[in-house]
């Protein structure tokens, strides 16, 4: 087991409070978690195998050099383009012909309710806890290098979709995969649109599915008290089922309203504790600075802080994993590229604003136990994560954080990170099915095939403690990004193509803007 | 010149009000053309799931086929019928700025609404989209009662 198992293992310990519900819930909560552990494990170990010698796990090298080659490839498109993209979403270069058809703003939203969630709340105190506030300078690093990432797959997403007769889209990496290897003559196309989509569909089930149930149950349980996992895994099926089964929609459509709420309520508030500690935020800023390069004490000393914040911000942005370049490739527009804009705004979004304020308030908070006379922080009885005021992790330690400047704050996010998880599960039951499709077909039987299995890991996953499903649902989706990196690095000359030709026509005024 | 006019309809009576108004106002201009649109509500803004975005072209289209064929269209022919000149349009957006963004595409001369009308349309149109469409526009509004 390495390090970063070693280290999960104990956030999983020290999340008792979270998920003692499902470890205490009774026999069946029990056979499911341990089936489910011994499934999953070769396929985890082989993701977070580390590279030999050291305990850096090469999948978030593979990440990391990923978004800094497509930074450098496309000359900081993430900087240079930025103010362009806002004007995008604006709508500024909307043709208004065109009224009535998925705008950028709907796509952006789309795929941010598919990220903005748990990785935001949970997943950032899961790599605070262990990797200290410095994992935050990482995590910021992350989210800015990974705008270019999600800026090439969703270009790509967009230009090489499928256009049906009957008017609808299906788009995404599988697609890109095929049709641009084609387009360029290499061979490996087909094959690495199978795999990506094998994986996704492993990703739907796991961090779009079964880490939502799980964290969405740990905080009903959280304030209800102890009940099995599977009730509350029962309960969510049954509405998941509802409404990618029945079609009952207005349940998907009031949920899509009520989540960027609940969004601006969660930055708000973290801006409003921010503030009423506004003497501590230079001091924050400094632990995380500090925290970047020394560790701060915390067990694996910066190089742990480094693998949490590029492990955190990968699952919360899901740059260079593919699955938003699903949900943006449903938008209308005659320039591929300009989806490719837009897109970059999500990781800055989820990553670079949400997740960071998350890191203020647990860093602000008082949660992270430090030794008074060395100003390090204190590790927990294990010794592989900061210890913390009543033994807290994951959403637990962001309940508490904000619980302790407005104490009743957690149960707004008790709301907040249900309605989130459901909102997320809503969005990956998408995006596997779009996977699930481009293997099997589309067809209503091959619909609701993956559709009911779809519904029986949120049982599953609702049931299973927090450790074996962390797991499995990083290591599903960083299996995506595996291939998909892999990919864009053939690909991302047809990107540059787009870009050059879009930036000459730019500056030459070839493409006006409907909006002045 | 032929004078056009801008005729807001919302598949009820009161739209069918101010298309009768309009009638009327072209036959004493004589030389008039009556662009009978229909309006449907949406914004480039709101929030909608995956699964929405990717059947949106197709329902746009179905908007706009239904729209037409339910209400633009027969009101067109009565118009024609009647010996006048008319033609129909659909379009997606914000009732007020879509009607004013018609009128200036069109260099319509009016833009003639109804006041009330029950459910569906009047919704928009009942206070603040009326309200709007009075203060925002560049050309003169009829709003009939």
């Amino acid at each position: 087991m390495n390090y970063v198992q070693k280290a999960l293992v104990a956030a999983a310990a020290i999340a008792a409070p979270v998920s003692a519900v499902a470890q205490e819930a009774g026999s069946l909560d029990e056979k499911v978690n341990a089936a489910f552990a011994s499934v999953t494990g070769p396929f985890v170990n082989l993701i977070f195998a580390p590279f030999p010698g050291t305990s850096f796990p090469w999948i978030v090298m593979w990440l990391v050099v990923g978004a800094t080659i497509f930074t450098l490839y496309f000359g900081f498109v993430q900087f240079r383009f930025f103010g362009h993209a806002i004007k995008l979403v604006k709508g500024d270069y909307s043709d208004p012909n065109d009224a009535g058809e998925v705008s950028h703003f709907q796509a952006l939203t789309t795929a941010l309710s598919g990220t903005v969630g748990l990785g935001n709340i949970a997943g950032v105190a899961v790599a605070i806890g262990i990797g200290g506030p410095g994992a935050t300078f990482w995590m910021i690093l992350a989210g800015l290098l990974g705008m270019a990432s999600k800026f090439t797959e969703c270009t790509l997403a967009v230009k090489y979709r499928n256009e049906y007769p009957d008017g609808t889209v299906s788009g995404g990496p599988m697609y890109y995969m095929k049709k641009g290897f084609a387009e360029l003559g290499l061979p490996g196309g087909g094959f690495l649109a199978i795999m990506f989509s094998i994986f996704c569909i492993l990703g739907a089930l796991g961090g779009g599915n079964m880490f939502q149930a799980n964290q969405a149950h740990a905080q009903i349980a959280g304030i209800t008290g102890d009940y099995p996992g599977w009730i509350t895994g029962v309960v969510f099926a049954v509405v998941v089922f509802a409404v990618i089964v029945g079609g009952i929609k207005k349940i998907a459509q009031v949920t899509e309203k009520v989540v960027p709420f609940m969004g601006i309520l969660y930055v708000g508030a973290s801006l409003i504790i921010i503030l009423m500690n506004y003497d501590q935020i230079g001091a924050a800023f400094g632990a995380i600075f500090a925290g970047a390069f020394t560790g701060l004490g915390v067990a694996g000393g910066f190089v742990g802080a480094l693998i949490q914040g590029f492990k955190r911000a990968a699952f919360s942005n899901e740059a260079g994993v593919g699955s938003a370049a699903i949900a943006h490739a449903a938008v209308r527009t005659k320039e591929p590229i300009t989806e490719g804009f837009v897109s970059l705004l999500e990781p800055l979004i989820d990553t670079v604003v949400i997740c960071t304020m998350t890191a203020l308030v647990i860093t602000i908070s008082g949660q992270l136990i430090v030794n008074p006379e060395t100003g390090l922080y204190v590790l927990n009885e294990a010794g592989t994560a900061i210890a913390t005021v009543g033994n807290t992790s994951g959403v637990a330690l962001t309940s508490a954080a904000f619980g302790s400047a407005i104490s009743w704050f957690p149960y707004v996010l008790a709301i907040a990170v249900v309605l989130f998880a459901f909102s997320t599960m809503i969005s990956w039951s998408y995006y596997g099915l779009k996977a699930w499709t481009y293997l099997f077909g589309e067809g209503k039987a091959s619909e609701l095939t993956f559709k009911m299995i779809f519904c029986v890991f949120i049982v599953i996953g609702a049931a299973a403690s927090l450790g074996p499903v962390i797991y499995f649902s990083d290591a599903a989706i960083f299996a995506m990004a595996v291939v998909n990196i892999f990919a864009l690095y053939f690909l991302m000359k047809l990107v540059r193509r787009e870009l050059n030709n879009y930036t000459r026509r730019l500056k030459a005024g070839e493409i006006k803007a409907y909006v002045h | 010149m032929t004078t056009k006019l801008v005729v807001g309809l919302d598949g009820h009576a009161s739209g069918e009000k101010a298309l009768a108004y309009a009638s009327r106002l072209a036959r004493l201009i004589g030389d008039c053309e009556l662009v009978v649109a229909y309006i449907v509500e949406w914004s480039p803004f709101s929030f909608q799931t995956a699964e929405e975005n990717a059947q949106r072209h197709k329902r746009r289209e179905k908007e706009i086929d239904t729209a037409m064929e339910r209400v633009v269209n027969p009101a067109v022919k009565h118009v024609t019928d009647s010996g006048l000149k008319a033609r129909g349009l659909v379009r997606h957006g914000d009732v007020s700025d879509t009607l004013i963004a018609i009128s200036k595409a069109e260099g319509a001369e009016q833009i003639i609404v109804a006041r009330t009308s029950e459910g569906g349309f009047a919704k928009r149109f009942f206070g603040s989209s009326t309200s709007n469409l009075v203060m925002s526009s560049t050309v003169p509004v009829t709003v009939v009662s």
